[in-house]
C-alpha cells in the first residue's frame, strides 16, 4: 500500500484541456472519491493514474516511486472498469488469476489467493463459469475480485456501480465500504453520483472543467462548500439557490425579506439555503409565507416545493437543472424538508420557519463562497 | 396461413430451387453413365451410379499438378493476407494516426473498381518483374484484392472487442504482446476464421487472373485446368467434366463445413454489460 501524489498534472486532448494542473494527495489507505459532472475530467485523471493515458505535464508518484512515465503494468495498481472488462473467453477462476499469471506467480500461490478472494466475495460456486453466465452483480464482484487478488498498491475504481440497478447499487456500496475497511488499500473512486461520493469517500474531490474545486471530508463539503457549483452539486435534495440583495441586517430574495445578521456587504449575492434549514412550527425562527406547489411524502420526511419570484440560479451550474423546467422555468422552485407529520396540503399557504444562521452566500459573478463574518467584523469596525 | 405469407414461401422455394438445381445437376451428371447423359429423357438420379468419370477426370494430364498449384497459391495467399491484415486492422482499429480515415475509405473504395480494368495494367507490371507465368505473380495479384477485404472485415471484428479488455489486461500486468496473445488473439478467433473462409473461397474459385497470368499447363490452377477440359475434345465429355467440377468444389465445401461452427457464434458476449 502507498499514498498517491499528483503534482500539477495536465492532460490535453487536441485543443481540450481535460485535466488542468491538478495537484492532489491521497493518503496511504485513504478512500478518496473524485466526483463531478460528465466531461469534468475525473475519468481522465483516473486513467492518467493508471497509465492508460500519458500526462501532458506534471508528475505522478505512487508510494515513493515516480510512475509518471511507467507503463500500466509497472505501476502496481489495480483498476475496476465501469464495464467490468471481464475477459469473456476465460472462466471466473482464470479472470481472477490473470493478473497473477501475468506476473509469473507460482501456481499454488495463485490457486490459494484466488480461493481466498472467491470466498471473500462469495464467488466460490461460480469459479468455473464464464462471464456471459453471470448476473450484473456477480460480474461486478468478479471485477472487484480481480483487483483485490493482486494485492496492489492502490485500487482505481471507475464508476464501478453505475451499471447496477438501484437496489443492488446500494448493497454493493455498503460492501465496498466494508471491503475498504477490511483491506485498507488506498482507493481512488470515480463517480458522477454525489450520494455515492458522500457515502463512500473519506475525502471527496469535486471536479469541474479539469480542475479540483474542493477536496474535503463529506461533512465539510456539505457544511462549507467553497463554490456555488459544489453547493448545487452536493446534497440531495439540492441546495436552494436564488439571487438575493442584502440590505443592512436584512436580505431580500424574490418576494421575501428575512433578517440576515451575517450577510456580506454586497449589493447582490447568491443565497443558498439547504432544504433542512426550513422548518414548520418552531416559534424561535423568522418565517416566510409560502404557497405549497407540490408535496413529496417519503414517509420519514416530506419535501415541500414552493415558488420564489426570482429567476432560478441552477442555469449553467448543473446539467440536471433541465429536469426542473416543468414547473415554471422563470421562477425558482425551492425545496423544504420537513417532518412527514407536519407536511402541509398542496395549495395551502404555510408559514415556513427559516434558520437564517445557516444561510450560505456566494459571489454572484465568480460563484466563490462569501463568508459573512469578516464582512460583519469590518462593519463593526466602521461604526 | 395468410395468402401473403404463402406467396413469400413460394418465392423462397423458387429461389432455393434455382440456386440448388445446377449444383444438383452437376453432381447427378457426374455419376451417370454416358448413355443417360446424352439421352433425351432426363434422368434425375442415376439408379446405377458410376465412378468412371471421376477416375477419368483425375487421370487427365496435369490434374494433380494443377491441384497442387491451386493449394500452394491458396494457402500462401490466405496465410499471408490474414497475418498482414490482422496487424493492419489492429493499427486501424486501435491506434490514431494522421490519414487513418482516408486510409480506411481507400481500402474499401478501391475494391469498387472493376477487376477487368486492372488486368492489363497488372499484367504489364508483373511482366516487367518477370512474374508472369509464375505462382508468385498470381499470389501477389490475389493479395491485391484479398488483403484489403481482410483488413476491412478484421477491423470490424476488432471494433467489436471492447478496448477496456486490453486496458484491463495491461493494468493487470500484461505487455502489449501479452495482450495480443492472451486477449486479442483468442477473441478474434471467429473473425479470423470467417475472413480466412472468404479468402479461401475467393482464391480457390478465381479464374480470370489465373487464366491470363498462367500460360504453362504445368503452372495452372485447377479452375483453369477445368476450362481446358471443355475444349480439348471434339465432343465434350460431359460426365468427366461434371465429375471434375464436383471434385473442384469439394475442398471449398469441406473447408466451410469444418469451420462454420466457429463462425456462427461470437465469443465476446459477457465481456461487458448486456
Amino acid at each position: 500500500m502507498a499514498g498517491i501524489t499528483l503534482d500539477r498534472v495536465t492532460k490535453v486532448f487536441g485543443a481540450v484541456k481535460a485535466v488542468d494542473g491538478v495537484s492532489l494527495e491521497v493518503g496511504d489507505g485513504e478512500f478518496l472519491v473524485l466526483v463531478g459532472p460528465s466531461g469534468c475530467g475525473k475519468s481522465t485523471l483516473l486513467r492518467l493514474l493508471a497509465g492508460l493515458e500519458d500526462v501532458t505535464g506534471g508528475t505522478i508518484t505512487i508510494g515513493d516511486r515516480d510512475v509518471t512515465d511507467l507503463a500500466p503494468r509497472s505501476r502496481d495498481i489495480a483498476m475496476v472498469f465501469q464495464s467490468y472488462a471481464l475477459y469473456p473467453h476465460m472462466t471466473v477462476r482464470q479472470n481472477l488469476g490473470y493478473g497473477l499469471r501475468a506476473r509469473k506467480t507460482p501456481k499454488n500461490e495463485i490457486a490459494r489467493r484466488v480461493g481466498e478472494v472467491a470466498e471473500l466475495l462469495g464467488l466460490a460456486d461460480l469459479l468455473d463459469r464464464r462471464p456471459a453466465h453471470l448476473s450484473g452483480g456477480q460480474r461486478q464482484r468478479v471485477a472487484m475480485g480481480r483487483a483485490i487478488v493482486r494485492q496492489p498498491q492502490a485500487f482505481l475504481l471507475d464508476e464501478p456501480l453505475s451499471n447496477l440497478d438501484a437496489k443492488l447499487r446500494v448493497g454493493m456500496r455498503a460492501s465496498l465500504a466494508q471491503l475498504h475497511q477490511r483491506l485498507g488499500v488506498t482507493t481512488v473512486y470515480v463517480t458522477h453520483d454525489q450520494t455515492e461520493a458522500m457515502t463512500l469517500g473519506q475525502r471527496v474531490a469535486v471536479m469541474r472543467d479539469g480542475h479540483i474545486l474542493q477536496c474535503d471530508s463529506p461533512s465539510e463539503l456539505y457544511a462549507h462548500p467553497n463554490d456555488l457549483f459544489i453547493a448545487a452539486f452536493i446534497g440531495s435534495p439540492a441546495m436552494n439557490l436564488v439571487e438575493a440583495f442584502p440590505d443592512g441586517d436584512t436580505i431580500r430574495f424574490g418576494q421575501f425579506t428575512l433578517p440576515a445578521p451575517r450577510a456580506p456587504r454586497q449589493e447582490r449575492v447568491v443565497l443558498g439555503i439547504r432544504p433542512e434549514t426550513f422548518g414548520i412550527g418552531n416559534p424561535a425562527l423568522p418565517t416566510i409565507d409560502v404557497r405549497v406547489e407540490v408535496v413529496e411524502d417519503l414517509g420519514s420526511e416530506a419535501h415541500v416545493f414552493f415558488h420564489v419570484d426570482a429567476p432560478p440560479i441552477t442555469a449553467e451550474v448543473l446539467e440536471s437543472a433541465s429536469e426542473e423546467v416543468l414547473l415554471g422555468a422563470d421562477r425558482a422552485l425551492f425545496t423544504a424538508r420537513v417532518d412527514a407529520g407536519a407536511a402541509p396540503a398542496v395549495g395551502a399557504t404555510v408559514a415556513l420557519g427559516v434558520d437564517v444562521e445557516r444561510f450560505h452566500y456566494f459571489d454572484a459573478d465568480s460563484g466563490a463562497r462569501l463568508t459573512g463574518e469578516p464582512m460583519a467584523a469590518l462593519a463593526g469596525a466602521q461604526s | 396461413m395468410k395468402p401473403r405469407q404463402l406467396g413469400w414461401d413460394a418465392l423462397g422455394i423458387a429461389v432455393f430451387v434455382v440456386m440448388v438445381f445446377p449444383v444438383f445437376w452437376m453432381i447427378s451428371t457426374a455419376f451417370k453413365p454416358n448413355d443417360l447423359i446424352v439421352s433425351l429423357t432426363p434422368t434425375w438420379i442415376p439408379l446405377h451410379p458410376t465412378f468412371d468419370h471421376f477416375t477419368d477426370a483425375i487421370h487427365r494430364p496435369y490434374f494433380w499438378t494443377d491441384v497442387k498449384n491451386s493449394l500452394i497459391i491458396v494457402c500462401v495467399t490466405v496465410a499471408l493476407s490474414i497475418a498482414l491484415a490482422f496487424l493492419a486492422a489492429i493499427a486501424l482499429a486501435r491506434f490514431g494516426f494522421a490519414g487513418r480515415k482516408l486510409f480506411v475509405v481507400l481500402v474499401i473504395g478501391i475494391q469498387m473498381l472493376p477487376q477487368a480494368g486492372l488486368i492489363i495494367p497488372l499484367y504489364v507490371v508483373l511482366a516487367r518483374y518477370h512474374q508472369v507465368n509464375t505462382l508468385t505473380g498470381v499470389i501477389v495479384t490475389y493479395m491485391t484484392f484479398v488483403l484489403p477485404f481482410s483488413v476491412w472485415t478484421l477491423r470490424g471484428f476488432l471494433l467489436g472487442i471492447p478496448k477496456e479488455l486490453e486496458e484491463a489486461a495491461m493494468v493487470d500486468g500484461s505487455t502489449r504482446v501479452g495482450v495480443f496473445l492472451k486477449i486479442l488473439l483468442p477473441l478474434m478467433g471467429p473473425g479470423l476464421v470467417a475472413t480466412s473462409v472468404f479468402a479461401f473461397i475467393t482464391t480457390w474459385n478465381e479464374y480470370i487472373f489465373a487464366r491470363i497470368l498462367l500460360n504453362d499447363q504445368s503452372k495452372q490452377t485447377v479452375t483453369v485446368w477445368l476450362s481446358y477440359f471443355y475444349s480439348t475434345n471434339r465432343h465434350t465429355d460431359w460426365g468427366a467434366l461434371m465429375a471434375a467440377s464436383t471434385l473442384t468444389a469439394v475442398p471449398v465445401v469441406v473447408f466451410f463445413l469444418l469451420v462454420q461452427r466457429r463462425i456462427a457464434f461470437g465469443l465476446t458476449s459477457g465481456a461487458v454489460r448486456g
